[in-house]
């Protein structure tokens, strides 16, 4: 009977600490994930405002600039479709560069700027990072749609 | 056997299917949608005769390759030796597209280069490495700005595309072209768009 | 030639471990001494070709030969010799045949050190360390072989990536594979264990010295590579929840479930199911690790370049090697049920809620890293699982193991009475809760997180020391320095890795709380201020190194007007890869670091740099040495060797009866 009791309450120690587990992983996704977005999908709206998200897509030529305190920089994230211009306050990764892949994370404001709190780029000069690279033939596939 | 102790096996089985499906969503074997439409319309110059300007309406009536390279680029090593060994039988016709020959290598900057400077060095660049990797291209063209291969979908260097008589998109091939590619893919491709008229 | 000759060397210990595979466990199932005798030669021959196909490719490397595809993309003719030799297990060939010859080695110093073991038990053993060689060899030859040859040759090389021309690199990989590798040897024993039906404790003890080595390798190896990326990606962080450390952390976590679990097992012969399950578990999350960089599905800033085929390879080993065990396990399981009793308040239990909790936490580690996989698998969109979701599960997670681990030391084996032990453990608890709340109030940062972090961190401290002066009141009478002699080696190890724990905690929590950053734009002569510290910038000059240009910024860094540091920073432009890259500077104290890294030059010729403050964060690393020395103090106890002795004794007796 002793035996028993115990087993019970190991068992159902077990089983307490695993639905507890369980919930804590559930409410760590529901609150951390960060969904990833074409600029495409961005600027048909649907894209959270005012929610973390992250947007790949390769930086437009010609679109970074600094503005006057040297630290915030302006540029322009494309799938080749559509355009969103980005503001970001802070360095730069090495990596950085126009006409390459990168990927912003941030929100979206009301005036239709996106301001990143981190960019990423892509650690290897041949192929964009999978985001960015998934952006470019998702914008396709839709030009193509488009023109037909 | 109780079955309690089978739990960490399906456990597990469950698991490697699901990474064996996982395996089958690499991003580079994403379908182009450009596959069956005409190839975008281009004019650019060509390396060899920089003064002349080639159309892609120019191969209409042929099965040729479109293949993109760039002197900067590590995989086109690769694969270079096997399109020249492919031009040497005489296989099928191969146009290069040099993309963003100068801005696209991480090891210049362009910042503020001029057009007519820029389009110079990437002659003389892509030149040399034609003459020192040997020439497989029946001529090649240069995209200097990359809007072209923006056109094309290009995402990354190399890349190729199967372009039939009517000027249409039939097969694109992401990455180096291997022999096992060649052999297994391209030429039953090419064969079979031959085929088709 | 040579790289020929590393080839063919490569196909030869492809055929012995296939011999130490086969043969031994034939011979051992028909008790055939001959036969078993075959596994320790078959073992260190293979050991020597891999070797000599690893100094093969090191000399394509080092003499530059171009011809070689790998050193082609991985060096260049004017690296410095340290990173032609570190190039070769800077990709993904190279670190192939170093997880190999990582493997080759554990299984050497098997054969050399466990010569006590029953004959038949060390063929099993040898047999399913062949097996696991089989699959790795034949994956580097069939899928990714180093040696491939590029020609013509080109004139120069790729170079190897900059990020990885580094000293840290140098020792990480090793380490790591090392510690990866090395839970082959726990999976082995018990795997052997599992074959032979003979489920004892005796495999358990066995095993326990391997098992603690390979897990001080896998903290090394983790602790270094979190080192080098807070120095070396220029931006102070020192863990970033990416797939490829995670990939490392999870078996670290089933290790250190499995190092407890195997003391329980010895000592009290309980949770023998359990015990074998994970070591099945902690070498297939080595495995599976090994499958997630590699194989592509998860992409990872520093993943290695990816290719299907390879993946599906990976994959089917895994598949073979972990599904068969696992079948094993269920085979033969009932077999493991029983072992000593014990009550609910009683060491074990302590131990075994650690290991509940140690196994839920790899879990979750592995659900949030595949997370975004499935997601994408069921087409419900892309996602990314960063940082906040990782601490959101682990701060809970690990909050009661660091609270069981409190009372485990205090706890008797099998029976003890709660109020005794909430008795020895309360003045310690009390004092520490106070302790965190004043300390989190002294540095001005009273948030339940920190007050958490440090009143954790002062009850470990506290305990450690109330646990020693107890173990010195044992035994009263005798001189302090023959009383702690008398302690052994053992206890000195759990000790010395619990107190590292405390001493991490106060690192990740002191510099996660009041850590203080700055990027600011600085002409020569300007000034910034961050965290008391005065920065002023004296400008940059070239500073070019062997195959790089650089320039390299000047930073004075004074407090209350007394000099404490000149930093200098550098950014690198790396010639073959045209690839930029920030090299920090640092000046490292005991109670905080400052670090600066250089972003870019503005057209005014001003630079931008960051400045960070960063207090305590050496203690991560001083904690994890700590753990590390814990783990070598643990395996070197003298207990093993005198029963290792006693085991060959009672082993020949054996033979000489059976001889009879």
């Amino acid at each position: 009977m002793k035996a028993r009791s115990k087993r019970l309450m190991l068992v159902g120690g077990g089983v307490a600490l695993l639905v507890a587990a369980v919930a804590l992983v559930l409410s760590a996704f529901q609150q951390n994930l960060v969904f990833f977005h074409t600029p495409s999908e961005v600027a048909e709206g649907k894209a959270p405002l005012g929610k973390t998200f992250r947007i790949g897509g390769m930086v437009e030529d010609g679109s970074i600039a600094r503005e006057a305190d040297g630290l915030t920089v302006r540029f322009a994230i494309t799938d080749t479709a559509k355009v969103i211009p980005v503001t970001y306050r802070g360095t730069l990764p090495d990596l950085f560069k126009e006409g390459k892949g990168a990927v912003v994370q941030g929100r979206l404001e009301d005036d239709g700027i996106f301001r990143a709190t981190e960019v990423l780029a892509k650690h290897d000069e041949n192929y964009m990072p999978p985001e960015a690279a998934h952006a470019v033939e998702q914008a396709q596939k839709a030009a193509q749609t488009v023109s037909q | 056997m109780k079955a309690k102790f089978l739990v960490p096996l399906l456990l597990f089985f469950a698991l490697a299917a699901f990474l064996g499906f996982g395996l089958t969503l690499n991003p580079r074997e994403v379908p182009s949608p450009l596959i069956g439409k005409p190839a975008p319309e281009f004019t650019l110059a060509r390396l060899d005769q920089p003064e002349q300007r080639f159309a892609l309406e120019e191969m209409r009536g042929e099965v040729w390759l479109l293949n993109v390279w760039a002197s900067w680029c590590v995989a086109c090593r690769e694969e270079h030796p096997v399109l020249v060994r492919m031009a040497q039988q005489k296989l099928v016709p191969i146009v290069g597209l040099n993309y963003k020959e100068v801005r696209g290598d991480g090891a210049l900057n362009v910042r503020g280069m001029a057009l007519d400077t820029e389009t110079d060095l990437a002659i003389q660049r892509a030149r040399r490495w034609l003459t020192d990797h040997g020439d497989p291209y029946v001529l090649s063209v240069l995209d200097i700005d990359g809007r072209v291969g923006i056109d094309f979908g290009v995402y990354g260097v190399p890349e190729t595309f199967l372009i039939d008589r009517e000027g249409k998109i039939r097969y694109k091939h992401i990455g180096p072209i291997t022999p096992e590619v060649l052999k297994q893919v391209l030429l039953p491709k090419i064969e079979e768009v031959r085929r088709a008229g | 030639m040579i790289p020929e000759l590393g080839h063919f060397a490569l196909i030869l210990a492809l055929v012995l471990s296939l011999v130490q595979g086969i043969v031994p466990l034939v011979g051992a199932s028909r008790n055939s001494m001959a036969l078993m005798a075959v596994g320790r030669p078959a073992a260190q021959g293979q050991f020597f070709f891999i070797l000599f196909s690893y100094v093969c490719l090191t000399w394509a490397f080092v003499t530059s030969d171009f011809s070689v595809q790998l050193a082609a993309s991985n060096s260049h003719s004017a690296t410095p010799l340290m990173y032609k030799i570190t190039g070769v297990w800077g990709n993904h060939e190279g670190s192939l045949l170093l997880w190999a010859m990582s493997l080759s080695l554990w299984t050497v110093a098997v054969t050399v050190f466990s010569r006590h073991l029953p004959e038949a038990f060390m063929a099993r053993v040898l047999g399913v360390l062949g097996w696991v060689s089989v699959g790795f060899i034949s994956f580097t030859l069939v899928t990714s072989n180093p040696f491939d040859r590029l020609l013509p040759a080109v004139a120069e090389g790729r170079d190897l990536n900059p990020l990885l021309q580094d000293p840290g690199m140098i020792i990480h990989p090793p380490l790591l594979y090392m510690g990866y590798v090395g839970f082959s040897v726990a999976f082995a024993f018990a795997i052997a264990a599992l074959l032979s039906g003979r489920l004892d404790a005796a495999w358990a003890r066995w095993s326990r010295p391997w098992t603690t080595v390979a897990w001080v390798f896998l903290t090394a190896g983790i602790a270094v590579g979190s080192g080098w990326a807070y120095y070396e990606l220029g931006w102070g962080g020192w863990w970033f929840w990416d797939p490829v450390e995670n990939a490392s952390f999870m078996p670290w976590l089933l290790g250190t479930a499995l190092i407890h679990s195997l003391a329980v097992t010895e000592k009290r012969g309980a949770f023998r199911s359990w015990t074998v399950l994970l070591a099945i578990a902690a070498f297939s999350m080595s495995l599976l690790g090994t499958f997630l960089v590699r194989s592509g599905v998860i992409t990872s800033v520093h993943a290695f370049a990816t290719d299907p085929k390879r993946g599906l390879y990976i994959l089917a080993l895994l598949v073979l090697v972990i599904g068969f065990s696992l079948m094993l396990y269920a085979m033969r399981a009932n077999k493991l049920m029983g072992g000593g009793s014990f009550a609910l308040v009683s060491r074990e239990t302590s131990l075994l809620g650690n290991n509940v909790l140690l196994t839920v936490a790899s879990a979750s580690v592995l659900l949030g890293t595949l997370y975004p996989l499935f997601l994408d698998a069921l087409n419900l969109g892309k996602i990314s699982v960063g940082p906040p979701y990782f601490e959101a599960v682990f701060v809970p997670l690990m909050t009661p193991v660091v609270v069981l681990m409190m009372f485990g030391p205090f706890l008797r084996w099998k029976d003890d009475d709660f109020v005794a032990a909430a008795r020895k453990v309360a003045p310690a608890f009390v004092a520490s809760i106070l302790i965190g709340i004043g300390a989190a109030m002294a540095v001005d940062h009273l948030t339940w997180r920190t007050a958490l972090g440090l009143f954790l961190a002062a009850w470990v401290v506290l305990a450690s020391i109330q646990l020693l002066y107890g173990r010195l009141k044992e035994r009263a009478g005798a001189s302090v320095g023959s009383r702690l002699r008398s302690i052994t080696a053992s206890w000195w190890g759990m000790w010395l890795a619990h107190l590292g724990i405390g001493v991490f905690i106060i690192g990740v929590t002191m510099v996660g709380s009041l850590d203080q950053h700055l990027d600011v734009k600085m002409q020569e002569g300007q000034r910034a201020e961050l965290a008391g510290y005065t920065f002023t910038f004296r400008g940059a000059i070239d500073a070019d190194g062997p195959n790089y240009d650089a320039a390299r910024g000047i930073i004075d860094v004074t407090r209350n007007g007394r000099a404490i540091a000149t930093l200098t920073p550098e950014k690198r432009l790396y010639w073959a890869q045209g690839m930029p890259m920030t090299e920090a500077s640092i000046d490292i104290g005991p109670f905080r670091d400052v670090y600066v890294s250089l972003g870019e030059q503005l057209e005014t010729g001003a630079w931008i740099v960051s400045l960070y403050y960063k207090p305590f964060i050496s203690w991560i690393w001083l904690g994890c040495t700590l753990m590390g020395l814990g783990g070598l103090f643990a395996a070197a106890d003298r207990r093993y060797r005198r029963l290792a002795e006693r085991d060959a004794k009672v082993g020949a007796g054996r033979s000489v009866a059976g001889a009879a």
